[in-house]
């Protein structure tokens, strides 16, 4: 099995990949984006208890399952580079972390805006919003190290490794955060925790998940050519490629 | 135990001969198709480099040329952009253990800490190389730090702390040293004292990969000289 | 397994020729401890609530003070570098670092906190808890900061990175030692936060030096 992904290691290989699926996952990306937010936003009906405010969440539900999806995304990237030195898979780790801190940034600060009304106040520490923002502390540390080394391939290797203990720590993280968060019985509202959804507010919800899931690889993809060709500027390939 | 040294008289050490396993001019070392890139700079590539057994490889080349990247591709502290390295026909990556265990590489930097003495520094390094007891004292006389092993290295010269840091070379039983600019701040009876070292491991088939921007003053049984050019 | 005594006797000469490296974040711990009731008020009773919140909050400023030089010194003058090319020592240099790090900055902590308990008005079962979760507590404090100085050894801009990288590690020993404390303020067994600390602690134990060695070799590479 290794045999056969080994050829795809190569730079080259994922610069051609990247760049034949980009134009396609974007697309696809901002049309799913735009069928499932349009029709989530305007054409379903106002939830019996939150009125139209409950339609943030598609807005928020994508991005906080996609922030979390592209955390591990990013680890699984650096536990290659980590074990099979894949210069790629270290590249791919840089070039994942900000989409996924921004995904989380976007899930804290709708889950904040949702929080205005539903709470009353911009900010509660609940457990799952709590999560999240140590999760963007997470993110923020793998971008800060990746660009704290004068060498930039010193930087992606540091990244990718404070990415595998992070995501080792993630879920004692996550379960102390919620065991605390049970402890501490403070203005949390679980009443969105287990709401049965109805199709007519599922379909579009569903929509919105794949459309921020493809725009993630679509951004990846983009964001990878650009790491690949930054790494790999003086090898022939390259150079032939600017020629032509 | 043997001794490792013995003090013959109070200029010279003898090294009590210890054998290595191999014959002399076997092919220690081998670099196939190296390349390094560093800040984005090709330094090298398609260099091919040999080290035999009893060989002594001087490194020359203007600053940046890229010296010290070999040497620490050598040493197998960075892995090369491109090829591969070889220690006895093997592939350096499955016997980096062995190979490890048989390397003495001083760096750019000396390994000297300036905080402690240099008799410290030196069973430090001792114990790091796993070698169990010797006469320190006798070893730093006999590099002319005599009445300098109880004061801490900040206060020594840059030349003093040098051959604090090279002193090592004298009980270590490594075959292969890798060695960055060694003679940098050492006079002239240093420097005829670590080449006349330096011979002694040779003979014994020990081998010496070295970067230095003098010419050696003293002529081996086998030296070879690799000029890295300067590339933009 | 190269003589780790010869490298433990190293760093422990170090610390007694470096004094200001270990007694500073010490000092830095109690005055941090001091500024709290200037700022919320000197009322005993707020001071014990919030009590375990503070101790732990500037436990951590101070391991993360004293972590942040531990391999500076010894990345700059080569030591690194060449301990890593001759990789059997590196273990023991780590196993040391590690052990050294925990006496001269955790071991402090635990034998000031009589100090601490006075200066917070913490009732002796309070200062049991408190005593048995610095106990646990400030290794695993020690190995995370270490992880921390390992990875950011050669960066250009050391400081608030590291700070950065650990505090989400962090979090998990933030809440149970806090929690052990209050537990223990209100009459409640603690057994269980101690027990969820001690296996963090043995887990930690098991992994990060191994961790600090692969981010020693990437950043001498």
């Amino acid at each position: 099995m290794f045999k056969w992904l080994h050829p795809y290691a190569k730079p080259e290989t994922v610069y051609r990949l990247c760049g034949r699926f980009y134009p396609w996952l974007m697309l696809s990306g901002v049309a799913l984006l735009a069928l499932g937010n349009i029709w989530g936003l305007a054409f379903t009906p106002p939830d019996y208890q939150q009125g139209d405010s409950y339609r943030i969440i598609h807005i928020h539900v994508p991005s906080a399952i996609m922030s979390m999806g592209t955390y591990s995304a990013m680890a699984i990237a650096a536990f290659i580079a980590l074990v099979w030195q894949v210069k790629v898979a270290q590249w791919s780790v840089t070039a994942i972390a900000p989409i996924g801190a921004v995904y989380t940034a976007i899930a804290l600060i709708t889950g904040m805006a949702w929080g205005k009304p539903m709470w009353g106040t911009w900010w509660v520490w609940d457990a799952r919003l709590t999560s999240e923002l140590i999760l963007l502390f997470l993110y923020l540390g793998v971008i800060a190290l990746s660009g704290a080394f004068s060498d930039r391939q010193t930087g992606a290797k540091a990244a990718s490794l404070l990415a595998v203990i992070g995501v080792i720590n993630l879920p004692v993280i996550h379960f102390s955060v919620e065991w605390w968060n049970t402890l501490h019985q403070g203005a949390s509202i679980t009443k969105f925790a287990k709401p049965s959804i109805d199709p007519s507010m599922l379909w579009p919800l569903l929509i919105s998940i794949l459309a921020f899931k493809v725009l993630m690889l679509a951004l990846v993809c983009l964001r990878l050519r650009t790491a690949i060709l930054q790494n790999e500027q003086h090898r022939p390939w390259v150079k032939a490629l600017v020629e032509e | 135990m043997r001794p490792i040294f013995t003090v013959v008289d109070s200029q010279i050490l003898v090294i009590t001969p210890q054998p290595y396993p191999v014959p002399t001019d076997e092919l220690l070392l081998h670099g196939a198709g190296l390349c390094c890139i560093r800040q984005d700079r090709v330094l090298f590539e398609q260099l091919d480099f040999r080290v035999h057994a009893g060989e002594l490889v001087q490194i020359a080349g203007k600053n940046g040329a890229g010296k010290s990247s070999l040497l620490r591709i050598l040493a197998a502290l960075v892995a090369p952009d491109d090829g591969s390295l070889y220690y006895r026909q093997q592939p350096l990556t499955a016997v980096a253990s062995d190979y490890a265990a048989n390397l003495c590489y001083i760096g750019h930097q000396s390994g000297i800490h300036e905080q402690l003495t240099a008799l410290e520094n030196l069973s430090f390094w001792r114990s790091a190389s796993g070698i169990a007891k010797a006469d320190d004292f006798a070893l730093l006389a006999e590099l002319g730090l005599a009445g300098l092993e109880d004061i801490p290295c900040r206060m020594l010269s840059a030349g003093q702390q040098r051959r604090v840091s090279l002193a090592r070379l004298w009980f270590t039983r490594r075959q292969l040293w890798i060695l960055d600019e060694p003679f940098t701040a050492l006079d002239q009876t240093a420097i005829a004292m670590l080449q006349q070292h330096f011979a002694e491991h040779l003979q014994q088939g020990g081998a010496i990969v070295l970067t230095t921007h003098q010419n050696l003053s003293m002529a081996f049984t086998r030296q070879t000289t690799l000029e890295l050019a300067y590339r933009w | 397994m190269v003589a780790l005594s010869t490298f433990v006797q190293r760093e422990l000469r170090l610390l007694a020729r470096q004094k200001a490296d270990w007694l500073n974040p010490v000092l830095f711990f109690v005055i941090v401890l001091s500024l709290f009731p200037l700022g919320v008020g000197p009322e005993p009773n707020l001071l014990r609530l919030m009590a375990p919140g503070i101790v732990w909050i500037a436990a951590l400023l101070s391991v993360l003070l004293a972590a942040e030089r531990l391999f500076k010194d010894d990345y700059r003058n080569g030591v690194v570098e060449q301990l890593v090319a001759a990789r059997q020592p590196l273990l023991s240099f780590v196993l040391a670092k590690l052990f050294t790090n925990w006496l001269s900055t955790g071991l402090p902590l635990v034998l000031l906190s009589p100090l601490v308990a006075l200066l917070l008005s913490i009732n002796s079962a309070e200062f049991v808890a408190m005593l048995l979760t610095l106990l646990l507590g400030t290794p695993l404090l020690s190995l995370l900061s270490v992880m921390g100085a390992a990875l950011t050894v050669s960066a250009d801009k050391g400081g608030i990175l590291l700070a950065l990288l650990i505090l989400p590690l962090y979090i998990p020993l933030l809440i149970f030692a806090s929690s052990a404390m209050e537990a223990a303020a209100m009459g409640l067994p603690y057994h269980g936060q101690l027990a969820i600390m001690l296996a963090m602690l043995l887990f930690a134990m098991a992994l990060i030096p191994l961790a600090v060695i692969s981010a020693l070799k990437l950043n001498v590479s």
